[in-house]
C-alpha cells in the first residue's frame, strides 16, 4: 500500500480539478454554440422548426444526464466513431448544456416587448439583422443571472463523467479513497474544492439577480 | 440495433422503475416537510439556527449530488454510522432536495402579505395555527410550480444512486447491458422509460396540485 500524506491527497485532487474546470469550460462554450443554433430553431417563424427545437429541449430536460452520457459513450462507437471517455464527456455535456442555454435565452427573447421587433422591422432590418442587432443582445443581457446559475449546475454535473471513466476530480478521489481508506477526508476535500469553484459564481448570480430586480 | 432481449427484461425494468418511484416519493414527502421546517426556522428561529440553515443550504447547493452521496455512503461509516445503500440514497436525496426547496418555500412564505398574519392573530388564532392554517397554504400555492420542477429534477438525478448499488432503474440497466451486451439499446430503452416517468410525474403533480390547492396552479 502506498502512503499518502494529507498534502499528497490535496495535491492530487487539485491536479485532477484542472480537468473538471477544463471540461466545464469546454461544455459551456460548446453548449453556447449548439444552444444558439437550437435557439434559432426555437424562435423561428416556421412552426415545425419551433416544434423540433422544443422536442430537443424537452428530451434533454426530461431524461437523466447519466443516461445521456451512457448513450453518447455506447452510441457513438456504433456509428463507427472511436470514442474515448473525454470525447463522450465533452459531447454529452455540450448537448446537455445546449438544451438548457437555449431554453434560458428563449425566455429572454420572450420577455422582450413586441415593439422591439416592430421597431426593427420599421427600420427596414430583415429578420437576421433584427436578431443580431436588437433582440439577442437584449435577451443575453437580461438572462445573465440564470446563465451563471446554470454554469454552477454544469460544473456540478461534470462529476457524472467520472462514471463513464473520465479522469476528473471525482474519479481521482475514488482512486485515492481506494488507496487510503479515508473517505471522510477525501470526499470532504472534494466537496470543498467544488464549493470553492461554485460558491463565488452562485454569489455572482445572486448579485446579478438583485441588480436586475433593482432596475 | 436488436431488441430481442427486451421481453425478458421487462420484469427487471419494472422492478427498477418501482424502486425509483419509491425513492422519489420518500424524498418528496420528507424533503418538503424538512424544507417547511427549515424555511420557517430560517425566518423565525434563533440566530444560530438561521446561520446553520443558511450554511447548510449553501454547502448543498454548491457541491455535486454524487459527492454528497459518496460522502454519506462511504464517509459516515468511519464515524460509526453504517447505512443500507437504499437508506443512504434516501438520506442523500432528501438532504439535497431540502436545500433547494428551503429556498423555494422561503420565497413562498415571503410572498404572503403580512396583513394575513395580522388578521389571523387579531381573530385570536395562536401563532402556530396562523402558520399552518393561513400562511403555509397560501405560500404552497405560490411556489407549487417551482416545487413540481424540483421534484422532477430530483427524480432524474436519482439515476446517480445506482453508483452505490441501489437497485433502481439505472442499476437494472447496468446489469441488463452487462448480460445482453446490447449497451446502447438497453440505455436507449431505459432513457425512454425515464422520459415517460418524468412526463407522467409532472402531469400527476399538476393535476393533483390543481385539485388540492385550487385553480391557481398551472
Amino acid at each position: 500500500m502506498i502512503e499518502f500524506t494529507f498534502w499528497d491527497i490535496v495535491r492530487n485532487l487539485l491536479l485532477a480539478a484542472r480537468w473538471t474546470v477544463l471540461l466545464s469550460l469546454a461544455a459551456f462554450v460548446g453548449g453556447a454554440v449548439v444552444g444558439l443554433i437550437v435557439l434559432f430553431f426555437r424562435i423561428a417563424e416556421n412552426k415545425w422548426s419551433r416544434r423540433i427545437a422544443s422536442g430537443y429541449i424537452a428530451l434533454f430536460q426530461g431524461t437523466p444526464l447519466l443516461m445521456q452520457l451512457f448513450l453518447m459513450f455506447f452510441g457513438l462507437p456504433m456509428l463507427g466513431l472511436r470514442i474515448e471517455p473525454w470525447t463522450a464527456a465533452v459531447l454529452g455535456l455540450t448537448f446537455f448544456a445546449s438544451a438548457y442555454l437555449a431554453e434560458i435565452w428563449r425566455s429572454g427573447v420572450d420577455a422582450l416587448p413586441r415593439g422591439q421587433w416592430d421597431a426593427g422591422a420599421s427600420l427596414g432590418l430583415h429578420r437576421l439583422q433584427e436578431l443580431r442587432l436588437i433582440i439577442l443582445p437584449q435577451a443575453f443581457s437580461i438572462t445573465r443571472a440564470p446563465i451563471v446559475g446554470f454554469l454552477v449546475q454544469l460544473i456540478k454535473s461534470t462529476a457524472l463523467t467520472s462514471i463513464i471513466g473520465f479522469e476528473e476530480l471525482v474519479r481521482t478521489s475514488n482512486a485515492i479513497n481506494n488507496a487510503t481508506f479515508e473517505p471522510f477526508k477525501v470526499y470532504g476535500l472534494v466537496a470543498l474544492i467544488f464549493f470553492v469553484m461554485c460558491f463565488p459564481l452562485t454569489q455572482y448570480a445572486r448579485t446579478l439577480e438583485q441588480r436586475a430586480a433593482a432596475h | 440495433m436488436a431488441f430481442a432481449w427486451l421481453p425478458g427484461a421487462l420484469g427487471d425494468i419494472t422492478r427498477g422503475a418501482l424502486t425509483t418511484i419509491l425513492l422519489i416519493v420518500v424524498t418528496t414527502l420528507v424533503g418538503t416537510l424538512l424544507s417547511i421546517l427549515g424555511a420557517a426556522g430560517r425566518r423565525n428561529g434563533p440566530a444560530f439556527l438561521k446561520r446553520a440553515i443558511a450554511v447548510y443550504v449553501e454547502v448543498m447547493r454548491n457541491t455535486p449530488f454524487l459527492v454528497q452521496l459518496f460522502f454519506i455512503f462511504f464517509g459516515l461509516p468511519s464515524l460509526g454510522i453504517r447505512l443500507d445503500p437504499i437508506l443512504a440514497a434516501m438520506l442523500a436525496m432528501t438532504l439535497n432536495m431540502a436545500a433547494y426547496t428551503i429556498e423555494i418555500v422561503g420565497a413562498g412564505l415571503d410572498a404572503v402579505p403580512g396583513g394575513q398574519t395580522e388578521a389571523a392573530l387579531s381573530l385570536g388564532l395562536r401563532p402556530r395555527q396562523v402558520f399552518i392554517k393561513i400562511v403555509l397554504p397560501q405560500a404552497l400555492t405560490v411556489i407549487y410550480p417551482a416545487l413540481t420542477s424540483q421534484i422532477v429534477i430530483m427524480m432524474l438525478e436519482s439515476a446517480v444512486v445506482s453508483q452505490i448499488a441501489v437497485r433502481e432503474l439505472t442499476y437494472e440497466a447496468d446489469m441488463l447491458q452487462a448480460r445482453t451486451f446490447r449497451s446502447f439499446e438497453t440505455y436507449f430503452v431505459v432513457t425512454l422509460v425515464y422520459l415517460l416517468m418524468s412526463m407522467a410525474l409532472r402531469r400527476l403533480l399538476v393535476t393533483g396540485g390543481r385539485r388540492v390547492l385550487g385553480a391557481g396552479v398551472s
